[in-house]
């Protein structure tokens, strides 16, 4: 299994015990274990590789096939069947973003949403100066082999949940070290790496 | 033949007492036929139960004596294998009804003395899974460790898991459906008539009329043998390919397709003797199977007793139980907040994927069979 990173930590802390998860993109199951554990949750984790599939499953979770730029979600699960559906660092992968929080806070009563800020300081400094896509630690892939086609700033979020009528519960804006610091508090969209948002229907 | 369990050799399970059946009829006695492997643990937690396909059987691993053909599931069943002869105890019976040994149309009838033939009673799923639950007792076997079975087995299972929810711990469905859909039932339909309209059949008193209905369960069996393969895999191994030089716009075999079907068809009603009147029997199973019908058609209901955790498996080519197929079973027992996982693997073998080696299909199997094996005792 791979190691339990800080993130994951983070999102434990804002999961009830004994509450009903949904991953989505759960990889080997790491985090879904971790909560296990810690908040002994149950749930399922979702995920589309043949091969993380398998160690999901080596992991001992219940762990469903699924594309999530499909309608999968809303055709499994009834509204409101868990407690959270979490989605790490995937926002940015999926076809229609908009459209998959939409079914994500259908079938969960809160999300839980973690993903890379392309108004980060970095990003902004290699575009500005070098005129080039910015290629960093937390995104270091070339415009061309990138699986990121949805990239967006906190900002962006912020205004898409706003749009959305989705109330922000919680926001924690952190490095790639996933700690947050005094500039970071000041200015977010600027000096933060990584957010993770606790977000509801209003 | 080093890979596998070796030789291994059927037994019989003979009941002197009647079953009654879904239909109402009564069997007076009736054999099973099974093989096992491996061994039965101390405490007996290590057992698992295979259900067999249309034209399967009980010999489902290993080689008998002085043949060189395995079972059908010998790429997944034997020693280190995704269920591991090592470590646990496999037992596959032949269903009531076959023409492999187990008590069916090619018996006699006990009460006439004569060949059974076409008064052997329709049987179904829930039939199947009676006579199974007695083997299980005759084996001493409180409860599976797991029931594992593809296409009609796969049905088997879950009949299982809604009719002894605590005979067993897990349920591996694979390439499977809740029900059949119309046009499975119209193909169905289709290999009937073909074999009920063959002159040779004598409204299935053939055996004692000498002769088989060769031609017609030949047509049976082609017909559903297209609907195991994919448009996709037919392409690739035949193409428009023709087995003459050229063009002869005659009636005979051109393409390489039709001699490849042709041969399929004979080989089933003849080399491999099959049944007409089993054949007739299996499809009828098949399309009445439908557990959610006896809950206001509410397949989520069906399992509500269901307390097995299951894995199910699609294949991405498989036209005949879709993938959307399994995707109604994965709903279904979601609603009932089971433990499940699913896979939908990547393949253009059609239906027939699921008896066929495949690198994601067995290290699923393996993987889901290491936590079904991880939970038996000594």
């Amino acid at each position: 299994m791979n190691p339990i990173t800080p993130e994951f930590k983070l999102i434990a802390d804002w999961i009830e015990p004994n509450s009903h998860v949904l991953d989505l993109g759960c990889g080997d199951g790491t985090l879904l274990n971790h909560l296990k554990q810690t908040r002994s949750i149950r749930g399922y984790g979702m995920e589309i590789d043949p091969q993380k599939n398998i160690q999901a499953m080596l992991n001992g979770i219940n762990v469903i096939q699924s594309n999530l730029d499909s309608e999968d979600l809303i055709h499994y699960f009834d509204p409101e069947s868990f407690d959270y559906v979490i989605m790490t660092q995937a926002l940015q992968v999926v076809r229609r973003p908009d459209i998959l929080l939409d079914h994500m806070l259908t079938i969960g009563k809160q999300i839980i949403i973690t993903f890379p800020n392309f108004a980060h300081w970095k990003m902004r400094a290699q575009l500005l100066l070098k005129g080039r896509m910015p290629e960093t630690d937390t995104l270091p892939y070339h415009w061309y082999d990138t699986p990121n086609i949805h990239l967006c700033t906190f900002n962006d979020f912020e205004d898409l949940c706003e749009e959305k009528n989705i109330e922000v519960v919680a926001r924690t804006v952190v490095n790639n070290q996933h700690q947050s610091n005094l500039g970071i508090r000041l200015m977010p969209n600027l000096m933060g790496e990584v957010a993770l948002y606790k977000v509801q229907r209003k | 033949m080093t890979d596998s369990i070796g030789i291994v050799t059927p037994q019989t399970f003979a009941v002197d007492q009647p079953l009654k059946l879904v239909s109402g009829a009564v069997l007076p006695k009736f054999d099973l036929m099974y093989e096992t492997y491996g061994q039965l643990n101390a405490d007996a937690s290590n057992a698992v139960l295979i259900c067999h396909a249309l034209s399967g059987d009980h010999h489902v691993a290993g080689y008998h004596e002085g043949s060189d053909k395995p079972g059908w599931w010998n790429d997944y069943i034997g020693p280190n294998k995704p269920i591991d002869t090592n470590k646990l105890f496999v037992v596959c019976s032949n269903n009531l009804g076959s023409c492999r040994g187990s008590t069916g149309p090619t018996t006699l009838n006990p009460e006439t003395g004569r060949v059974y033939g076409s008064d052997f009673p329709i049987v179904t799923c829930r039939d199947w899974v009676n006579s199974q639950n007695l083997l299980r007792a005759h084996l001493g076997i409180e409860q599976w460790a797991a029931i594992v079975g593809g296409s009609m087995g796969g049905m088997q299972v879950m009949q299982w898991a809604i009719d002894y929810p605590d005979k067993l711990r897990h349920a591996l469905v694979i390439a499977a459906a809740p029900k059949l859909s119309a046009q499975n039932i119209a193909f169905n339909e289709v290999a009937r008539r073909a074999i009920m309209t063959d002159p040779e059949f004598h409204e299935g008193r053939f055996i004692e009329a000498g002769t088989t209905p060769k031609g017609g369960l030949a047509l049976a069996r082609m017909l559903g043998h297209l609907t195991y393969l994919s448009d996709d895999m037919m392409g690739a191994k035949f193409g428009r390919e023709l087995r003459t030089e050229s063009l002869k716009y005659s009636f005979d075999v051109e393409f390489q397709v039709e001699s490849y079907l042709r041969y399929q068809g004979e080989k089933f009603a003849t080399k491999q003797n099959f049944d007409a009147n089993t054949y007739l029997l299996m499809t009828k199973a098949l399309d009445y199977f439908d557990p959610a019908a006896e809950f206001d058609n509410d397949l989520s209901q069906a399992f509500s007793q269901t307390q097995a955790k299951f894995l199910v498996v699609s294949f991405t080519s498989d036209w005949r139980f879709s993938p959307a197929r399994s995707h109604e079973i994965v709903r279904a027992l979601l609603d009932n907040d089971l433990d499940v996982s699913y896979a939908e693997v990547e393949s253009e073998h059609g239906h027939d994927a699921f008896l066929l080696p495949n690198t994601h299909y067995e290290g699923i199997f393996r993987a889901y069979m290491q936590r079904v094996t991880a939970e038996t005792g000594r």
